[in-house]
């Protein structure tokens, strides 16, 4: 289906959720309101769209933008063959969204993720916590304002002897 | 620190930690079963053992700088890593790769597909019991990788697909040892059809067990050879093809039930189609103009050409180090694209001349090099394990933004639960072989 | 070197090639470098014929532990759980760059170095070592077992 094809469809059906559509080097990106993505993601597993598949969901972070945190989720109809990328601004303090973990099975690991990496929380996710880090890791590392080389060891680390 | 399957347990079962070191988890991964004697009534994975931060570490990197850790995703299959990362970035620049360089890369690719699957089926084998099958694929591996580093230096970790083209031209015998790699891997396959396809341990491990059905298997984001073995024919390089896989001849195997079987034979039978389809490029890049060489009585060596050069004399040709091999002045045209500021100048005019001195000199400084104007794109490629795609931001420095890697294995590893729940303790070992999950593209 | 006379010197020789000939690996395999390991254990590069072929995937039957590749913070516990399960005497290698020094990973995720956990006793450099690279390596750590301390001094080795 065609890019622009989507984005009219999408602007159609939520015309107060898009805040913008357009093509960008022949990727179809719309921007939406972080509280109707439920909607909106609704709205695209149904005809015409039928997008079967969340191919990817992660997050950006601005720290100098009011919508500090930029979530990201690709979506995929393997039956239309068309790709969609759908954004939502979410604020620095307490950032929320809905969780899609009704819709899609994988939402629950790459929401966890996102989770772990920047703090976001998704709401009415059954079981939100780490996933490639470990309890008591504090801080989120891809967070613009997390160091580098912040190291937290779990175990106390030995000095090597050197002879 | 209680688990989740901790707190839910029913008193009377029996939970049983594998992993994250144990022979048959692929590196580390963590499955906490409870069982009721060997069958398992639920189980969690935990992964994240083998998270090494390549997201934050990519932001700190410059664009050029961070190809080696895309290397390291999917450890099994380089090339393809490289190759999605590189393509990405290209998309959001806007470069338009040589022919040449498009075929060299649709030939690499294909090498370091079929060594992800016979890795990965070789894995699964033995874990089942089946020795020798690893040994017979480990060794037509070596003559794939014995192909790779004739070319690029490297048998694994290679690096060798850049932005705006390759690193280097062929070497001068890769045709012959691409042949011999072909026939030697479809004799190991021959083999290995032969050991496993019909045996009836082998089919008990694997027949009906673990099976996913299609809606499911869309709903996890499954995607590559697990998702086809449920019958559904997506492969990227055939709904958005991309390199030239429009202009090749090959078909997209898929199996009925998805099942461990089939998971098997569908790796199996696109190692066929990938063998194929080296075949077809080793034929077209053959059949392509050579460069022109230069006589090496003409050419001087470097330290000899820096000093005429200084002087404004004129250099003919510099002979360059054996590193270098495949990558002067004569193929930059069939390696590169015509994109000064995004692709290395060629040694030769980096001894010689000026502009290619300084151009060499700012592509690797800080501050200089590949910057991508700003924006963000998202390119895939059809990986060992799925649809592979990167996502990146600029900002138009030369480091990025953001870097998220979409990695199949991820979404194929989620539904493991599922999977195994219900199974014995012993469907895990093949279930999880057929899965393909590869700690570093999992973890990132 | 130990003092001793010529029985407990000869004896020592004995023991020390008996056992540098016959390891148990236990190969604590993480990352990429496992994908050489396997090209070191399998036919092209045979690792069986220095003796060291039988894998022993219980850190109790193993005398040397191979960590190979890359030792995230997550993972440290575990890697000093399973060398404290293993019986002496026994011998580390650490296998790849990621597990010297942390190799290009220099971030919150990654140990820089396995000796920040267990006394190593061979380092094998490479990303990924070669094949051969390994084996100079294994050959080395086989020169160590030949020459090392006798038994009965091993409660002075520092953990």
């Amino acid at each position: 289906m065609e890019e622009e094809k989507i984005l009219d469809a999408l602007r159609q059906a939520c015309p107060d959720a898009v805040l913008s559509a357009e093509v960008s080097l022949g990727d179809a990106v719309a921007v939406i309101r972080a509280d109707s993505l439920a909607a909106v993601a609704a709205f695209l597993r149904g005809a015409p769209l039928r997008t079967d598949m969340l191919l990817d969901l992660t997050c950006v972070h601005f720290p100098e933008r009011p919508e500090a945190f930029e979530m990201v989720y690709h979506f995929l109809s393997l039956e239309t063959q068309s790709r969609l990328r759908v954004k939502a601004g979410l604020p620095a303090e307490n950032p929320t969204i809905a969780s899609l973990t009704g819709m899609w099975k994988n939402a629950s690991l790459l929401e966890r993720e996102v989770y772990d990496m920047f703090g976001v929380r998704f709401e009415g996710h059954p079981d939100l916590r780490r996933l490639l880090l470990y309890d008591g890791f504090e801080g989120h590392p891809l967070r613009k304002d997390y160091p580098l080389r912040k190291r937290q060891p779990l175990i106390p680390l030995r000095k090597a002897e050197t002879k | 620190m209680t688990t989740r399957i901790e707190r839910q347990a029913r008193p009377d079962s029996l939970l049983l930690n594998m992993g994250p070191s144990h022979p048959a988890m692929h590196g580390t991964i963590r499955i906490m079963l409870e069982l009721d004697g060997e069958r398992v009534l639920a189980s969690e994975v935990e992964v994240g053992y083998l998270h090494r931060g390549f997201e934050k570490t990519c932001e700190n990197k410059t664009w050029f700088n961070l190809l080696i850790y895309t290397d390291r995703l999917n450890y099994v299959s380089p090339l393809i890593n490289n190759l999605g990362y590189v393509m990405a970035v290209e998309k959001l620049c806007g470069l338009k790769v040589p022919e040449r360089a498009q075929t060299i890369r649709v030939l690499m690719s294909e090498l370091s597909r079929v060594s992800d699957h016979l890795t990965a089926l070789a894995a699964m084998a033995m874990e089942s019991g089946a020795f020798t099958v690893f040994l017979y694929k480990m060794k037509a591996r070596e003559f794939l990788w014995d192909v790779i580093e004739q070319t690029t230096g490297a048998r694994m970790t290679t690096s060798y697909i850049r932005v705006g083209g390759v690193r280097a031209d062929l070497d001068r015998d890769y045709a012959a040892a691409c042949r011999k790699a072909v026939a030697e891997t479809r004799k190991v396959l021959k083999d290995v059809h032969g050991l496993l396809d019909k045996n009836a341990i082998f089919l008990d491990r694997t027949r009906d067990i673990a099976v996913m059905s299609r809606e499911d298997a869309v709903s996890y984001g499954w995607t590559g050879p697990c998702l086809r073995s449920t019958g559904i024919p997506y492969d990227v390089r055939k709904a958005r093809p991309y390199l030239n896989y429009d202009s090749l001849d090959f078909e997209i195997p898929v199996g009925e039930r998805g099942d461990n079987f089939d998971r098997y034979m569908v790796r199996m039978k696109e190692m066929d189609q990938s063998l194929r389809l080296i075949e077809q490029c080793v034929g077209l890049l053959e059949k392509m103009p050579a460069a022109p060489t230069t006589d090496p009585a003409e050419s001087l060596p470097p330290a000899e050409a820096i000093r005429l050069a200084r002087r404004q004399k004129p250099v003919r040709a510099v002979a360059l180090s054996p590193n270098l091999a495949g990558s002067g002045k004569n193929v930059q045209a069939d390696i590169y694209a015509q994109a000064p500021g995004f692709v290395l100048p060629p040694k030769d005019e980096t001894y010689t001349t000026m502009e290619g001195l300084i151009n060499h000199f700012q592509y690797f400084m800080k501050g200089h090099g590949i910057r991508p104007p700003k924006g963000e794109a998202y390119c895939s490629v059809e990986g060992g394990n799925g649809e592979l795609g990167y996502y990146i931001v600029s900002d138009g420095t030369d480091r990025p933004y953001r870097l998220h890697l979409r990695a199949p294995c991820f979404h194929v590893v989620a539904a493991l639960e599922q999977l195994i729940r219900g199974r014995m303790i012993a469907d895990i070992i093949p279930t999880f072989g057929s899965m393909n999950m590869i700690g570093g593209e999992l973890d990132r | 070197m130990s003092s001793g006379n010529f029985i407990t010197t000869s004896f020592n020789s004995a023991l020390g090639w008996a056992r540098k000939f016959s390891l148990f690996h236990y190969p604590y395999v993480t990352a990429c470098c496992g994908m050489e390991y396997m090209s070191t254990a399998c036919a092209h590069f045979d690792i069986d014929r220095f003796g060291a072929g039988w894998t022993r995937f219980s850190p109790r039957q193993s005398d040397l532990i191979l960590v190979v590749g890359t030792i995230p913070q997550k993972l440290a516990p575990v890697l000093k759980t399973v060398y404290d399960q293993m019986t002496e005497p026994k011998w580390v290698i650490a296998f790849g760059a990621c597990t010297l020094s942390g190799g290009i990973y220099d971030n919150y995720a990654v140990v820089q170095g396995i000796d920040q956990i267990i006394p190593v006793d061979i380092y094998i450099p490479g990303c990924p070592p070669r094949p051969e690279t390994v084996l100079d390596g294994l050959l080395k750590l086989q020169q160590k077992i030949q020459t090392s301390e006798p038994d009965w001094r091993w409660k002075k080795k520092k953990s």
